[in-house]
This record gives C-alpha cells, sequence and structure tokens, in this order.
C-alpha cells in the first residue's frame, strides 16, 4: 500500500464530472423556478441537482481514493493536492472577505453618513433627521422592528471555547497519527466530530433564540443581514467540515494512512483551522465589538 | 481493487470515439479546444447582440427593437463577451499552450479541469433560458447595478445563479493552472526561465481565485436582499446601494486585468518571434505584470467616482490608477524596442500584435484620461467609456486572441493557414474596428450617454459611420471562422518550428502536437 508510482498519475477519462455539471445546474435551475414561485417543480428539480452533486462526490472522491491506495500518487502528485487545497482555501478566505468587507463597509462608513458624519449633515437632516447612528442598527426606517444583538458572554463566547479546543484535538489526532498511535487519532477524531457538532448544535439553538427571544432576525437591517450571513456561511463551512471530519474517520478505522502519507487528514485539517480562524473574526467582530 | 483503475497503456491517441470523448476527456488539448470552440460560439452569439444595439443605434428613434429588449441586449452582450468569449478563450490557450511550454504531460488536475469547462455550457444555458422568460432576460447592464438588478423579475434568480456556475469555473480553473505551473515544470525550467505567456496565466489565475469568489458573495447578498427580506443594499435598514459598486468593482477591476494579461503574455511571445529578436526587458516585464495584478486590487474606486466617496478616497483611487500606467507604460515600451532593429515580418500574428500595441495603448490613453476625478465627472456613463473599454478589450483582448490563433493554430492543426486570407481578415477587422469605436469618443465627449437605445439628432452621423464600421466588423469574423475550418481540413503542412523565429518547447514537438507530449519531461538548458 502507498508504493508510489514513477510518473505523474494522468487519468484517462473523466467519468464524473459531467453529472457534477449537470447536479450543478439542475441544482439552480431548481433553486431559480422554486423563487420564481414555483413550490412544486422547483424543489424537484432542485432535489435531482443535489442528488447528482452527492453522487458525484461519492464517486470522484471515491475513485481518487482508491487510485490513492493502489499507489498511484506519487510525491509530485501530493504536491499537487498541497498546492490546490492551498488556493482553495485562499478562495474561500476572499469569499468570507467579501462579507466582512460589507461589515466594516456599512459599519465604519454608511452608518455614520446616514446620522450626518462628514459632510453628510443635510442628507441627515433633510432625510433621516430622527437617525441616530449606533451599531447595532437596522436603519432609519427600523427594519424589522426593535431587536437585539445576542449576548457577547453566552453562546458565543462558548461556541469559541469549543472551536478552539477542537483545533486543539484536531492537532492532537494529527500528532498522534505521525507518532502512529491509531488509537489516540480516533479518540482526537470523535472529539473533533463531537466538538463540531456541539457547536452547530448551539449555534442552531442560538438562532432559535434571535428569531423568538430577541427579534434578531434576516430583516433586521444591516445587522439583522450581515450578522446572519456571515454566521450562516460559517455554519455552512463548519457542517462541511464535520462531513470531511467523519469521512477521514471512517478511513482511519479502515486503516488508509501511514504516519508519512495522510494529505487527506492534513488537508481537513488545515480547512477546519480555516474555518475555526473565520470564527475568531466572527467572534471579534459581530459578536463583540 | 476494482478494475476502474487498472492503469492502461499510455495511448496515443483519445481512449473513446464521438460526443464522450469530449464529454470524459481529460487531456489538455481536448479541454483547450472545447474552450476555444465555446468561446468562438459565444462570440458570436455575443456579436450577434451587438449588430441588434449597432442596428437600433443607427438612426435616432426606435427602428427595430423595444428599450426593454436594448437593454437586455446591452446586459447579455456584456456577460456573454467578458465570461462566455474572452474569459474562456484565454483559459482554451492556457490549457493548450501552459502544458507545452513548461515541458508538463498535462495539466495538474485533469479531471478538475474537464468539470471546469463542463460547467460554462450549462451556465450560459441558465443565462440565455431568461430569454424566453415573461419579462425577457436581465436588463440591469452586465454590472447588475442595485436597485436596477434587483427589480428584475423571473430572470434574477437565474442570472444570479449562471453568475455563480461560471464563478465555480473560473476558481476552479484558475487553481488547475496555478498548481500546474508552480509542480508541473520541467527539469530546468525556473520561474524566471518561463515563458511569459506562462508567467501572464500565474498571475491572472491568481486573482481568478482572488476575485471570482468576492463576485459569488456579492450576488449572494442581491440574491438575499430580492427574496429574503435583508437590507444589504437598502438605505431604510441601514444598508447602500453603493455597497454593491465596491463588491462589485473590487472584483470588477481585477478582472479586467484576468482580460489583459494574458494577451500581454502573447503579445510578448509573438514581438519576438516575427522581430527575430529575445524579448526586451524580460525581467521587467515579469515585474511590470506583477504590479498590474497587485494594483487591479487598489484603484477600483475609479469606476465610481461619481457615486458618491469621501473626496481623499476620489483622490487616492486616482493616484492608484494612474500609477497603473507606468508598469503598463514598461511593457508598451518593451515590446516596441523588441521590435527595434529586429528582422521584422509581418505574417497574420504579428499584424495583429502590432495592431494591439498601438490600439491598446489609445485605449490605455482613454482610461488614463478617465482616472482623472474632475474629467471623469464629465465622462462618466458616456459613450467615451464605450470607446474606452472597447478599445482595452476588442483591439486588446480580441485581437490578442486572434494573434495567438493564427500564431498556433498550425501547432494545434498540423497546416498553416492562408496567409492572404488571414491578411485580408487582419486588415478588413483593423480598419473597420477604428470606424466602429474612434466615433465613439467624439459622442461621448459631445454628451451622447451609453445604454440608451435612443438619442438626440446631433448624434447621427456619428452614429451612422459607427454603425456601419460594427456591420463590417462582424462581417468581417466569418472569415476568421472560414481560415480556422480551412486550416482544420486541410493547407499546407506546418513543420514542428512552424515559425522560424519562434522559441520555446512548444515548438519542439511535431506538428499537430500529439494526443500527449512530453510523457517523459524534456531536460532544459541553458
Amino acid at each position: 500500500m502507498n508504493v508510489s508510482a514513477d510518473s505523474y498519475y494522468l487519468p484517462h477519462e473523466s467519468r464524473w464530472s459531467i453529472l457534477g455539471s449537470i447536479g450543478l445546474f439542475s441544482f439552480m435551475l431548481g433553486a431559480g423556478i422554486w423563487l420564481d414561485g414555483y413550490n412544486l417543480v422547483g424543489p424537484l428539480v432542485m432535489g435531482a441537482g443535489v442528488l447528482c452533486i452527492i453522487s458525484t462526490k461519492f464517486g470522484w472522491f471515491g475513485t481518487v481514493i482508491r487510485e490513492s491506495l493502489a499507489g498511484r500518487y506519487n510525491l509530485q502528485v501530493d504536491r499537487t493536492f498541497r498546492w490546490g487545497m492551498i488556493f482553495f482555501i485562499f478562495s474561500e478566505v476572499m469569499f468570507f472577505g467579501a462579507f466582512f468587507g460589507t461589515l466594516f463597509y456599512e459599519r465604519l462608513f454608511v452608518v455614520p453618513w446616514l446620522g450626518g458624519a462628514t459632510n453628510m449633515f443635510f442628507t441627515h437632516a433633510l432625510l433621516y433627521p430622527h437617525y441616530r447612528a449606533l451599531w447595532p442598527t437596522n436603519g432609519p426606517a427600523h427594519a424589522g422592528g426593535e431587536f437585539s444583538r445576542m449576548p457577547t458572554w453566552g453562546i458565543p463566547a462558548l461556541n469559541t471555547l469549543i472551536l478552539l479546543s477542537s483545533a486543539v484535538t484536531v492537532t492532537w489526532a494529527h500528532w498522534a497519527l505521525k507518532a502512529g498511535h491509531r488509537r489516540k487519532v480516533v479518540a482526537g477524531l470523535v472529539a473533533t466530530i463531537a466538538l463540531g457538532t456541539t457547536f452547530l448544535a448551539m449555534q442552531a439553538h442560538e438562532y432559535y433564540l434571535a428569531y423568538t427571544h430577541f427579534n434578531l432576525t434576516l430583516h433586521s437591517g444591516i445587522y439583522g443581514a450581515t450578522f446572519f450571513i456571515l454566521t450562516g456561511f460559517h455554519g455552512l463551512h463548519v457542517t462541511i467540515g464535520v462531513i470531511m471530519l467523519t469521512v477521514i474517520l471512517i478511513r482511519v478505522l479502515r486503516g488508509h494512512f501511514t504516519p508519512e502519507r495522510h494529505f487527506a487528514f492534513e488537508a481537513v485539517s488545515w480547512y477546519w483551522h480555516f474555518v475555526d480562524i473565520v470564527w475568531l473574526g466572527l467572534f471579534i467582530f459581530v459578536y463583540w465589538l | 481493487m476494482t478494475e476502474s483503475i487498472a492503469l492502461p497503456a499510455e495511448p496515443h491517441h483519445a481512449t473513446r470515439g464521438g460526443l464522450m470523448r469530449w464529454i470524459t476527456t481529460t487531456n489538455h488539448k481536448d479541454i483547450g479546444t472545447l474552450y476555444l470552440i465555446f468561446s468562438l460560439i459565444m462570440f458570436f452569439i455575443g456579436g450577434a447582440m451587438a449588430m441588434v444595439i449597432r442596428a437600433e443605434l443607427y438612426q435616432p428613434g426606435l427602428q427595430f427593437v423595444t428599450p426593454a429588449f436594448y437593454n437586455q441586449m446591452v446586459t447579455l452582450h456584456g456577460l456573454i463577451m467578458v465570461f462566455g468569449a474572452v474569459m474562456p478563450a484565454f483559459v482554451g490557450l492556457a490549457n493548450w499552450m501552459i502544458p507545452l511550454m513548461i515541458g508538463a504531460p498535462d495539466m495538474a488536475l485533469p479531471r478538475l479541469n474537464n468539470w471546469s469547462f463542463w460547467i460554462l455550457p450549462f451556465a450560459f444555458t441558465l443565462l440565455l433560458l431568461t430569454l424566453f422568460l415573461p419579462g425577457g432576460a436581465p436588463e440591469g447592464g452586465w454590472t447588475l447595478y442595485v436597485p436596477y438588478s434587483l427589480e428584475l423579475g423571473y430572470s434574477f434568480p437565474f442570472m444570479i445563479f449562471a453568475i455563480h456556475l461560471m464563478g465555480i469555473s473560473s476558481v476552479l480553473g484558475g487553481i488547475n493552472i496555478i498548481v500546474t505551473i508552480l509542480n508541473m515544470r520541467a527539469p530546468g525550467m525556473t520561474l524566471m526561465k518561463m515563458p511569459l505567456f506562462v508567467w501572464a496565466w500565474l498571475i491572472t489565475a491568481y486573482l481568478l481565485v482572488a476575485v471570482m469568489p468576492v463576485l459569488a458573495g456579492g450576488v449572494t447578498m442581491q440574491l438575499l436582499d430580492h427574496y429574503f427580506g435583508t437590507h444589504f443594499f437598502s438605505v431604510a435598514g441601514g444598508g447602500s446601494p453603493v455597497l454593491w459598486e465596491h463588491v462589485f468593482w473590487f472584483f470588477g477591476h481585477p478582472e479586467v486585468y484576468i482580460m489583459i494579461l494574458p494577451a500581454f503574455g502573447i503579445i510578448s511571445e509573438i514581438v519576438p518571434t516575427f522581430s527575430r529578436k529575445p524579448l526586451f526587458g524580460r525581467t521587467s516585464m515579469i515585474y511590470a505584470l506583477a504590479s498590474i495584478a497587485f494594483l487591479s486590487f487598489i484603484v477600483w474606486g475609479h469606476h465610481m467616482f461619481t457615486s458618491g466617496m469621501p473626496v481623499s478616497a476620489d483622490l487616492f483611487f486616482m493616484f492608484s490608477t494612474m500609477l497603473i500606467a507606468v508598469p503598463t507604460g514598461v511593457k508598451i515600451f518593451n515590446w516596441v524596442a523588441t521590435m527595434w532593429r529586429g528582422a521584422i515580418t509581418f505574417e497574420t500574428p504579428m499584424l495583429f500584435a502590432v495592431a494591439f500595441i498601438i490600439l491598446f495603448t489609445i485605449g490605455g490613453f482613454s482610461g488614463v484620461m478617465l482616472a482623472l476625478v474632475p474629467a471623469d465627472f464629465q465622462y462618466h456613463n458616456s459613450y467615451f467609456v464605450v470607446a474606452h473599454f472597447h478599445y482595452v478589450l476588442v483591439t486588446g483582448a480580441v485581437f490578442a486572441i486572434m494573434a495567438a490563433v493564427y500564431y498556433w493554430l498550425p501547432k494545434w492543426t498540423g497546416h498553416m493557414y492562408n496567409e492572404f486570407w488571414g491578411k485580408m481578415h487582419f486588415w478588413l477587422s483593423v480598419i473597420s474596428v477604428n470606424v466602429l469605436y474612434f466615433p465613439m469618443h467624439f459622442l461621448g465627449l459631445a454628451g451622447m450617454p451609453r445604454r440608451v437605445p435612443d438619442y438626440a439628432v446631433q448624434f447621427t452621423d456619428l452614429n451612422m459611420v459607427s454603425s456601419i464600421g460594427g456591420f463590417v466588423f462582424g462581417a468581417s469574423q466569418l472569415i476568421f471562422v472560414a481560415i480556422i475550418f480551412a486550416t482544420v481540413y486541410g493547407g499546407r503542412r506546418a513543420e514542428a518550428r512552424a515559425w522560424e523565429g519562434a522559441h520555446g518547447l512548444e515548438w519542439t514537438v511535431p506538428s499537430p502536437a500529439p494526443y500527449h507530449t512530453f510523457a517523459t519531461p524534456p531536460e532544459v538548458v541553458g
């Protein structure tokens, strides 16, 4: 197992990518039809797309795992995967950057301007004389009604602790993998998955509280919008991370990794650390300051 | 293990025939061909829309289309030409040429490469489907400015999702190109020895991976505002429509360079070949590319001087924008210096390259004019802007693509194109394109606004001239297609080194390039 091939492995055909394209197309076509108000056809087309995408993931990753176990991948292929993952995570950083940029622009520029800052005195006096530029805000029209933000040192602080701990457990598992202690690897991964799942459960509960107790909703002006898009996409990434960690756990149990060759494990742990760092930004700029 | 991974003997041709060959291919040459054909089809679809626009503008008043349909044509023309024609053409060239130029057996991630391409036809199906919906296609312009964009009807979600798909395709393609260049070079092919086209694509791919996700985030916020009641772009909730412009142009300005840096790379390959001299100031060309890419991230505000920014921001964006003229000037100077005292011959690729240098410079100069805040207050949203960006994108990007096609067609097909018809295509194009776009400068300076199907009568003469240029330019491109077909199916046989002045690894393999090249990496010396 894991004998290195001499030359760079080049597959001769790609069976799954076309299904992935059809899946993406169907998913987005269905979502569009649904949003346009067709509540039966839309979800059906979208569901078909989801099935195609899931099959693609299983088929494609399954093929790659089989090829890896058959020793088709030499060190150069390994470097390809490393560079690929680095730039994939970079693209994700930029994706979150768009939303953080939005938050900073709205909070540091737009809201003060609406309140009459710099040369916007008359804009304020004539259009929004009663608006006071305070954060959090739902704007001059009090969109969504009075709301309050989540208390920083409640669930958000606890969630920070949970995610930071999960970064420790995943690193601990990685060290154990490199030292060849399989039971410790399994324990570390199980702990990481458990912490990630707890985080998600806490966040679901937080959303529930936001809607029922704090009246903090998607409609709550710019604060609600930035709150939900940042925490929502972060939560989605934690979910993906937990799924990937689970796949890695199964592969560890099946003995796919050696102390030397285990890039899939490393890639997922990189991704997990990335999700963790994004959360720190969220905790500081969305919940705290 | 299952049999699906049993390694077959290296085939010297595609493993499957018919349609399935193209759907399942992982070969960089096949995928490059797919990208190029797709781009050509989109070029004609987007071009047909441009013909509708020019027909309507031939005379004042409304002759052929409704204002709504006109706006749909303007919007789709922009989206299709940017995302469907120019970008895929460059990615197609990257696919074909980068592995050949760096001595790699294929792209680093061949399956991902297949997926990057096969997302695109679906993305544009989604976009073009909107033409048949009640209310028609999107009509907010390719920049999707809010609030216009948010007022769209049935077409709105499909436009947003089509852009998501294009973004996924570009990011995956960009990652693949970066990894290929960083990890697949033949021994001895150090970074500084890489051909300029490869350098240009390394930097372009980095820009793609950096900014396409930002656009994806931006259109997602539009989707939320439209359907889920958020207030990103509505002042009532404390948001701002200007936020969209910031997000869009943070993507949009690097995007402009995504469409021109590979063109710089192409010109840097062609000019030395036909001048029979090495590229002047090679190292400075690489640093100029990198500087332009860096600056592209800090100049986006020059698209929105009239949208409302603090004066300090206006000044910052004005000065940073004018800085771009420095590295761009280095490039223009170096191309001219490469030609200086060279033994120049003017085959079709060289003609397009020389036209590129002259006409792109005109577009660059009008860009510097637009960068001046007080002047821009006058030019903004006028036909002057349309003239500016068509000079950089048509006589810039598109001319470079055509130069590249003529330059590498012998390598792809094994045949030389017909030089007479190539020159005919060039001269018809270069004359008509100036008849088409040059009058737009005057129209814009005289106050004609863009994106309006009707205009005041004093603009009639120049619009007629421009439309005639447009029709001739459009018709001339049929020659291009005919030449490509004729060259694929026949013509004088091309040698491995199709151009005597050409250097580089791509000219060491036979023409047409075999299905698999550099299975064992070449040794790069010197």
